[in-house]
């Protein structure tokens, strides 16, 4: 038949108009990448680029090898690190429940007045980080572990706050109008219909949030909010790199250790 | 009839997570005395907290009265610098963590290959970027460049693992059928398993370029350019209404930058 002969022996993924415009987006990306590229790299001294093999084997150098006698002058500022983590982990939990309970659409008093309030703090929470948290603080309570707990605080606020009313959002509806059925009151409703719903949920993103803020409170001490950190900084600015190996290392300890504890609990929480 | 005590009319919620009582009381114990313990070890200076206070008070104004006009021309440099940081360290780092995605999947590489990739990954994770951000000013001098160069290796951690974890769970079915046809390697990734893992991919090249965005804001106090090393400028100053104003261009373009690429992503799945 003729028709048959009409159709192409070699078959395409994409009709020719798709094909097309999606030539159109890569060229347009492209071209946006060359752009940014230009802009950021108009104050790049190429001279400092060139020379970096050089000055990576000579830091590498430097840094091997590790001052093993610097250690246990690091056990105080990890146990600090940990402090301000675990506490600093409580204190933006704490603050997060009301937070998410006002945020998630079905728990939430007013929808229109307070729902946006909280979202915003939660975004606000997200958007900046613990380190600059840190900062501010640091210029406003002095330096020192509180700065530090207030900043990992403040921005777990936002993490725990959006996964948790994510959590109260997707809960069983049948459950809590079985409570409410029952005569129960509002604070009657939370307790028993949504709160063991969300309890696992709940542990779950503390843990990992906790895991997380080891992570970040290991750095806080850079702008001065305690720690590990505070340690780091000081072996940075007076060159020793052979400290500054060791306090790397023993960072990474307590991470992959801190990564491991919140995957156990959080398995035998979910 | 029965007593009506012999039948309680008071429940209690049963405990959810500890469910064996010694447990239950032994790990409250231990996280009261850890409390205290971690709460000794907390030395607050309240005289200095208190005059910090008036100056809180003062951050607080700045940030209801943010400062745009007299350090506009900071802001706009650290911004730009920011914003092309991020665009081109998400490209790089998306166009190197492809093929290390490919290499991570079990199910498409062989053994040797797949541990290298594992392995750059582990690298590239373990590492904050502001470590990586310290070693990569140390070494390629302070701006924008050292910046661009550790978001692009903490990129390559990030999407690499989630590429190749999201490779490992595509459905077999579609690759068998693909190589029953006699298909070469390269074949199979573009027909089986590129359709299946591109929307994915899209997601979360756009997601990590939110992060990428926000970290940007905070290597620049290591030195690596962009809009945290005017943040830090401001703060060091203490104007705090500049400083006010640059935190609120942040949330505002994170803010932008999260519903952008959530409608994109919408769009794309």
């Amino acid at each position: 038949m003729s028709e048959i002969s009409h159709y192409s022996q070699l078959w395409h993924h994409r009709t020719p108009r798709t094909r097309l415009l999606m030539w159109i987006g890569w060229l347009a990306l492209i071209a946006l990448f060359v752009w940014c590229w230009q802009l950021m790299n108009r104050e790049t001294i190429w001279f400092f680029v060139a020379d970096a093999p050089r000055q990576a084997a000579d830091i590498g150098n430097r840094m091997w090898p590790p001052r093993w006698e610097y250690l246990p002058e690091l056990l105080m500022p990890l146990w600090d690190t940990i402090n301000i983590a675990t506490i600093g982990t409580i204190g933006g939990v704490v603050i997060a429940v009301p937070v998410a309970f006002l945020a998630a659409s079905n728990t939430t008093p007013s929808a229109r007045f307070l729902r946006p309030i909280a979202l915003f703090i939660i975004v606000t929470s997200r958007s900046i980080n613990a380190l600059i948290w840190a900062l501010l603080l640091v210029a406003i309570i002095g330096p020192g572990l509180l700065a530090g707990m207030v900043a990992i605080a403040l921005r777990s606020i936002g993490f725990v706050g959006k996964l948790l009313y994510e959590a109260i959002e997707e809960i069983d509806p049948l459950q809590v109008e079985a409570v409410t059925a029952t005569g129960a009151g509002r604070a009657q409703i939370i307790n028993y219909g949504i709160i063991p719903q969300i309890m696992p949920a709940f542990w779950g993103i503390s843990v990992f949030r906790w895991d997380i803020n080891i992570r970040e409170s290991t750095i806080l001490g850079l702008v001065g909010a305690g720690g590990i950190g505070l340690k780091l900084q000081g072996s940075l600015n007076t060159l020793a790199w052979g400290q500054v190996t060791v306090i790397l290392l023993l960072i990474l300890c307590t991470v992959v250790v801190s990564e491991w504890i919140s995957a156990k609990l959080r398995h035998a929480i979910i | 009839m029965r007593p009506s005590d012999a039948y309680p009319n008071y429940w209690r919620k049963p405990p959810q997570i500890l469910t064996h009582r010694q447990w239950r009381i032994g790990i409250q114990l231990a996280i009261l005395a850890y409390l205290i313990l971690a709460g000794a070890s907390i030395e607050v200076d309240w005289q200095r907290v208190a005059m910090g206070l008036e100056r809180g008070q003062r951050f607080i104004m700045g940030f209801l009265q943010p400062d745009f006009s007299s350090r506009w021309r900071d802001i706009s440099q650290g911004l730009i610098e920011s914003l092309t940081m991020t665009l081109t360290s998400t490209v790089i780092g998306v166009i190197i963590s492809v093929p290390i995605g490919i290499g991570a999947a079990r199910n498409l590489t062989p053994r040797p290959v797949y541990l290298v990739c594992r392995g750059i990954i582990a690298v590239s994770r373990a590492l904050q970027e502001i470590i990586i951000a310290i070693f990569f000013v140390a070494m390629f001098g302070f701006g924008p460049f050292a910046g661009f160069l550790t978001l692009s290796f903490a990129t390559i951690g990030f999407l690499a693992k989630l590429l190749a974890d999201d490779i490992e769970e595509i459905e077999p079915g579609q690759a068998d059928a693909i190589r029953a046809t006699g298909a070469t390697w390269w074949q199979l990734i573009n027909y089986a398993v590129q359709p299946q893992v591109m929307p994915r991919l899209i997601g979360l090249s756009l997601y990590r370029l939110d992060i990428n965005f926000r970290e940007s804001a905070v290597i620049g106090i290591v030195g690596a350019g962009g809009i945290g090393a005017t943040l830090n400028t401001a703060i060091d100053r203490y104007e705090y209404d500049s400083a006010g104003a640059i935190l609120l261009t942040i949330i505002v373009i994170v803010m932008l930058a999260e519903y952008g690429s959530g409608y994109i992503r919408k769009l794309v799945q």
